[in-house]
């Protein structure tokens, strides 16, 4: 039972990776019906400002809890600049175009983002210093789940709700949902699509930079391939709780997580990607719009 | 204003590109002797190629000052095969159609597999400072190729019995990164653990390298009950799964390969790296000719030397003094001249065997200590 | 004053680079060595940079602009460029198809093996890029995982001839059967999906395949990949290096033939307009008495059958195969070289492969950058060019009114 248990645990951590992740995936899809293959590269710069920016204020002098909140701003601010700047170039004017060339265009931009990291920095992995403080009251509990797990987990959850809220009650959430339903109809009805656009795109970014910055001070390592690895990953969490919806999205990541630690703790761990895959497979050919999304009807 | 089609601005520029880069001869004069030097130099993996190109580049720099060898001087080309097979192949045909007489790599193993054939046909000599596959001069099917680092099943041998022997322990897990090299290591590893008897295997798996979490994997190693672990791969995930393992105060003890012993992997696992095993070539570093070595790469380059420096330069001295020997560039006779003559080198005095194998070049275990390797006798 | 304007936006822009690339181009961290290094040259580079592109961008666009505007209002037939008008004639392309073909045998006595080796690769991704057009540019089903067929080709000739000693010649058939197979096995699960989800299973699919290959090491050897495989024979002569080089070249530029011909022929085809209208509309085709199922299966089946012998060359070229050399990245490349070159045009899908592939070869000098002019040219050619190098001219017959001195035509 115990450990059931730790894979109960390990699976929830590795799906709330994933999920905060997937969130970013699915609001864009929901928006411009988008696959933005550049969101595991947002999530990647992000981590890789948060390591620079830790780095200087570190250098200066600076310890503790206050270089973990600086460190995660700067991320944020920066992985949203870039969201909406990768938008403005490479999507916005394929807005009209038809739908393989956006995705052409994400590829591209992704593989772009990447190898400039790899150029701008190093190919080397970069240690990444454990940012979070450790919570005393996680001793003696350490067995089965630590500090950085159990913030991953509460941010994640903390990130949906309020993700949720927002949509449902603010007024920014509304144009979204408007832009969401009929693009066009919302621009006769005055919502400011291009602004919607950018704000989902800023949302999303902001997102994978917490989890960037929280991820790798998990895993404590960061190079500039990680992005496609949880890009992958996440994106397929997305899918599989239905891309346009948000806890879709959590669920997908959830789902993934589990599936993974229960394939590997009963199974095998070479297979553990195969799972996932089929896994994904299997859920698509039984319900087509994913476990939670809505089939739209196709009009001729 | 009639728009030129973007078809023909667009083929005139490429063409116009084409013409411009495209190289041309080599600035040398016809009588050199060619040292090809291929591997892995951009990408993810140049941090193991860089550093043969520089020892390659500074042996021929001393060389060339002192006369050359045999009258001529020496001359380098080095091409790049990112470590991917195929692009290994093509790089290989590049060098034999530039005729080149010998050369130092490839740096991967599988690279080096996939291009051997060729350099075979060519009646090539191919001296490799990091391809550590057994096959490669096991098997008996490349006599053209030579090595100056010793095989991954000697390193194997080296971890089970330093696991069985000095640690005593019983239950093993064994681990690999379901690459080439650590699933290599990894199934001999296996092999001599069951051919011991004195211990068993309670886990062989292999992990995903690049995933966000193991702790799955670190969970089967508790349950299981292991009392080492041995990992076959590099040093990402072996930094992860160390921290993981002892983050959950778990007191397993981990041995690993060469891929590990490499002070980023210390740097990256912090203070869970206490304590972790690994093997790695045999500590040279207090001989005299591989201080010289590094100090003259230092003055040169300004930094420290990376991985397999060491290797590349013995492997550029020994073929190049073996081309001195043999009085010439023919295979046949550079063959002899490798497995007869002894050179010094900076990992001592070596010669090669009739497989390809350096004799003289072997593996010790290495412990972490105080956050630096060190030997353990 | 417009020209004012135009300098000041220029000027933000470049501000909002320099602000945006400063952590990661200025600051270098190493926390390995516990190193930090500002780079303030960099910075004055994409402060220049930006401000000069952001010129080249918006005259860009704005003309794209213009060009799209003035076809949406109609004006002016859809004139073609004069290039292609200029190869639309006789006595232009005849004689150039000529010269191109003589090139082309000529190629491996003009040059050294290592080029025509190269060349060798470019016509296997011509070879690719046309079985990729199938499905995505003439049936618009999108397929992310078009490696794995061409893993399946590969692995099967390695295996085949590994345990039963079959030689090339027997094996490049069964490998097109093979690849055909794994095509319709794809095909099934994946009917009833559209659009991004079709994407992402075939993604997941081409995944799949070579995880089981890296892992189910009984089956496949694993990581360590299979070597010695054996080059195509002649009739049983032994051939060196450079004759096989050769015999090989001549044997992709046959087979590209092949591959033109029977593609084109199933474009004109029964089948090939099932795929054009299942691409256009998929709900009209059904309405039309098209059979869904069976026009997206044989798609993708003939689409995975030149990914198989194409696999199957690939061994029998560098002799050595690992799973490694069948990733994602691979299928990307095969898909951006059919978007690039012109989706659905058999010329631009050469040009596009000949380009992409001859490129980081020739360009060696740029190696280090050329992942990031990839990516780049990938999203500039999408937003500035999305049709492709050569545009895909759809037959359309066009009444005219003769112009008969005002008179309407006798009925």
């Amino acid at each position: 039972m115990d450990y059931f248990l730790e894979l109960l645990l390990g699976g929830l951590t590795r799906g709330s990776i994933y999920a905060l992740i997937a969130l970013g995936y699915t609001m864009v899809y929901g928006i411009i019906e988008l696959i933005n293959f550049a969101h595991g590269e947002i999530y990647m710069i992000g981590a890789f400002t948060a390591l620079i920016a830790a780095s200087v204020l570190t250098m200066s002098g600076m310890t503790g809890l206050s270089v973990l909140v600086l460190a995660t701003v700067v991320a944020v601010l920066y992985a949203s600049a870039y969201g909406f700047t990768v938008e403005k170039i490479a999507y916005k004017p394929l807005r009209q175009a038809p739908r393989l060339s956006p995705l052409i265009s994400a590829i591209g931009m992704s593989i772009f983002l990447q190898n400039y990291v790899l150029l701008a920095q190093t190919s080397d992995f970069l240690p990444f210093p454990n940012l979070i403080p450790a919570l005393p009251f996680m001793e003696p509990y350490s067995q089965l789940m630590g500090s950085t797990e159990l913030v991953i987990v509460l941010t994640t959850a903390v990130a949906t709700v309020v993700l949720t809220l927002f949509i449902k009650f603010t007024k920014i959430g509304k144009a979204m949902r408007a832009t969401a339903q009929d693009r066009s109809m919302a621009m006769l009805t005055g919502v400011n699509v291009n602004r919607v656009i950018s704000n989902t795109f800023i949302i999303g970014s902001a997102l994978a930079a917490i989890g960037g910055v929280l991820i790798a001070s998990h895993v404590g390592r960061i190079n500039f391939y990680i992005g496609f690895i949880a890009g992958i990953k996440a994106f397929t969490a997305a899918v599989l709780g239905g891309i346009g919806s948000i806890p879709g999205a959590v669920l997908g990541g959830l789902v993934l997580g589990w599936t993974e630690s229960f394939a590997t703790g009963y199974v095998s761990s070479d297979y553990e990607d195969v799972f996932a895959f089929c896994l994904l497979v299997l859920i698509l050919i039984f319900r087509p719009a994913g476990l939670l999304g809505r089939s739209t009807a196709q009009k001729v | 204003m009639k728009q030129v089609s973007f078809l023909t601005v667009f083929l005139a520029l490429f063409g116009a590109v084409c013409l411009t880069v495209v190289p041309s001869g080599s600035p040398f004069a016809a009588d050199t002797i060619k040292l090809g030097v291929a591997g892995a130099h951009t990408g993810d993996l140049a941090s193991y190629g860089l550093p043969t190109v520089k020892a390659a580049e500074l042996v021929v720099k001393e060389v060339n000052a002192k006369g050359g060898i045999l009258g001529k001087q020496i001359e380098l080309l080095v091409e790049d095969d990112v470590c991917k097979p195929e692009v290994a192949t093509n790089t290989a045909m590049k060098l034999v159609s530039q005729k080149v007489n010998v050369v130092i790599g490839h740096i991967c193993s599988g690279a080096t597999k996939a291009a051997l054939g060729i350099y075979k046909d060519a009646k090539i000599i191919v001296i490799s400072p990091s391809a550590t596959n057994p096959d490669l001069t096991q098997s008996g099917q490349y006599p053209n190729f030579y090595r100056t680092i010793a095989s991954d099943d000697a390193q194997a041998r080296l971890e089970v019995d330093f696991a069985i022997g000095r640690l005593k322990v019983k239950k093993i897990a064994v681990l690999h990164d379901k690459g080439d090299y650590g699933k290599g290591l990894a199934e001999y590893a296996k092999k001599f653990i069951e051919e011991s008897k004195k211990a068993t295997v309670v886990l062989f798996e292999g992990i995903t390298p690049g995933a966000v979490d193991y702790s799955a994997v670190v969970q089967k190693i508790k349950r299981n009950g292991a009392e080492a672990v041995i990992y076959g791969g590099y040093h990402p995930e072996a930094s992860l799964i160390v921290s993981q393992m002892r983050k959950k105060n778990m007191k397993t003890l981990f041995i690993s390969d060469d891929g590990v012993k490499d002070d980023t992997f210390i740097k990256v696992a912090g203070k869970y790296a206490e304590g972790v095993y690994a093997t790695g070539p045999k500590d040279v570093s207090k001989n005299p000719p591989a201080v010289a070595a590094n100090e003259t790469h230092k003055k040169a380059y300004g930094s420290d030397p990376g991985a397999f420096f060491l290797n590349g330069y013995a492997a550029a001295q020994a073929i190049l003094a073996a081309i001195q020997k043999a009085g010439s560039t023919d295979y046949a006779a550079i063959g002899k001249a490798l497995q007869t003559e002894s050179v010094e080198t900076p990992l001592g005095r070596i010669k090669f065997d009739k497989r390809g194998d350096a004799i003289g070049v072997g593996f010790s275990m290495y412990q972490v200590r105080k956050g630096v390797y060190g030997e353990v006798k | 004053m417009k020209i004012l304007s135009e300098f000041r936006k220029s000027f933000f822009i470049s501000l909002w680079f320099m602000f945006l690339t400063f952590p990661i181009l200025v600051i270098r961290v190493n926390t390995i060595e516990k190193i930090v290094e500002w780079r303030w040259r960099n910075m004055a580079f994409i402060g220049i940079g930006s401000f000069l592109l952001s010129f080249v961008w918006r005259y860009l666009l704005a003309s794209k602009e213009r060009v799209r505007k003035r076809a949406e209002a109609g004006e002016g037939e859809e004139v073609k460029p004069i290039s292609q008008r200029v190869l639309d004639e006789p006595w232009v392309y005849r004689p150039a198809l000529v010269a191109v073909g003589l090139f082309a045998l000529a190629f491996p006595f003009l040059f050294s093996s290592y080029q025509t080796n190269i060349m060798t690769t470019a016509l296997m991704y011509v070879m690719l890029g046309l079985g990729l057009n199938i499905v995505v540019g003439l049936a618009g089903l999108l397929d992310l995982g078009y490696v794995a067929f061409y893993a399946v080709g590969a692995y099967s000739y390695a295996l085949l001839n590994y345990h039963f000693g079959l030689g090339f010649w027997a094996v490049l058939p069964v490998g097109a059967l093979i690849g055909a197979f794994f095509g319709i096995l794809l095909g099934f699960p994946v009917l009833r999906l559209r659009g991004d989800y079709l994407a992402i299973v075939t993604l997941g699919f081409g995944e799949i395949i070579r995880l089981i290959l890296e892992n189910w090491n009984e089956f496949s050897f694993g990581p360590s990949g299979i070597a010695n495989i054996p080059r195509p024979g002649l009739f049983g002569l032994k051939l060196s290096l450079h004759e096989a080089t050769v015999y090989l070249y001549f044997l992709m530029v046959a087979l590209c033939l092949f591959t033109i011909f029977v593609v084109n022929r199933l474009r004109d085809s029964r089948i090939g307009r099932a795929w054009i209208a299942l691409r256009e509309d998929e709900v009209a085709c059904q309405a039309m008495g098209i059979d869904k199922t069976k026009t997206k299966l044989t798609a993708f089946a003939l689409g995975a059958t030149w990914a198989g012998m194409v696999g199957v060359i690939f061994a029998a070229k560098t002799t050595f195969i690992n799973p490694a050399s069948f990733t994602f990245l691979e299928s990307a490349m095969i898909l951006s070289i059919v978007v690039l070159g012109g989706m659905g045009s058999i010329v631009g899908v050469i040009l596009g492969a000949l380009i992409l592939i001859l490129s980081p070869e020739y360009l060696r000098a740029f190696s280090a950058y050329r992942m990031l002019l990839f990516g780049m040219t990938m999203v500039l050619m999408m937003v500035f060019r999305p049709q492709g190098i050569v545009t895909n001219v759809r037959r359309i017959y066009k009444y005219r009114e003769r112009e008969t001195d005002g008179k309407p035509l006798q009925a």
